[in-house]
């Protein structure tokens, strides 16, 4: 038995919001880069949960090919945000986002 | 009556979770919480027969994404001591500017129409098969797209991180 049959959509429209706002809270509340990454994870996974809810209540298959994208997605940009990280640590010893503020007037 | 246990349960700890990976102190706790986080998803993907994407979830993300993240922490060596910390202020203004996005965004669904499951249902769309058929009928073109993102990727990451270009 599947969820499908017994809990109503909206509940996976609340938990999927529930947590891209955690995702959102703490973009906003850390100050290591690692954990800003992280927090980015987060928000992605919570659209990616809402896709494959749409896809299984509508049963169309093309939801979760998207979230297949949106993992593909997920990993580039991961391997090269932990890139320029580790370039940003070698020039200030330091994963602080506070200290590249040279743009800002 | 289980799955809907289930349901509850599941979704319980993945907030639970995701709210640590944002309040641990240490960034190694917040990078296993966020693990665990990622396999409540997975087991909410098998809640909503999507049984392939579960295994690729899990593969992709506590396999793969979360060991480099653990890899370039471990590198730079990060612990409580060194972790930065925003002032009372600033997390306290991030907390209630996250929380109004909250309320506004769960406000805006509140009078939305609930989508009953179409009389059609088939189980095995998350099965292999049909991903398949779909991924590489339809989706042809953006899989070969997918492909060549993934190797601009690997070539900027190789890039940036050669110690000097000379």
């Amino acid at each position: 038995m599947s969820a499908i049959e017994v809990v109503p959509l909206n509940w996976y429209l609340l938990l999927s919001t529930v947590l891209f706002t955690i995702g959102v809270l703490g973009v906003l509340f850390r100050r290591n880069a690692i954990i800003i990454f992280m927090s980015i994870e987060i928000m992605l996974n919570a659209v990616n949960l809402l896709l494959v809810a749409f896809s299984s209540y509508l049963s169309d298959s093309k939801g979760q090919v998207f979230v297949f994208f949106i993992m593909a997605v997920a990993a580039a940009e991961v391997a090269v945000g932990l890139a320029i990280l580790m370039m940003v640590y070698r020039n200030t010893k330091s994963t602080d986002i506070n200290v590249l503020n040279k743009l800002k007037w | 009556m289980i799955t809907t246990y289930l349901f509850y349960f599941l979704s319980f700890i993945a907030i639970m979770f995701a709210l640590m990976v944002v309040l641990s102190k240490n960034p190694v706790h917040s990078v296993l919480y966020l693990v665990l986080t990622f396999f409540t998803i997975a087991g909410h993907y098998v809640l909503l027969n999507a049984q392939f994407l579960a295994a690729v979830h899990i593969i992709v993300y506590a396999g793969a994404i979360m060991v480099l993240f653990l890899f370039v922490i471990m590198l730079l060596n990060l612990n409580k001591e060194t972790e930065p910390q925003k002032s009372t202020w600033l997390k306290a203004s991030a907390a209630i500017a996250s929380g109004l996005l909250l309320v506004v965004l769960v406000g805006s669904l509140k009078g939305a129409e609930t989508i009953v499951p179409t009389n059609t249902f088939n189980p095995n769309i998350g099965l292999i098969e049909k991903l398949g058929k779909t991924l590489f009928g339809e989706f042809l073109l953006p899989f070969e797209v997918a492909s060549i993102l993934l190797l601009v990727a690997m070539v900027g990451a190789v890039m940036l991180g050669k110690r000097s270009i000379k």
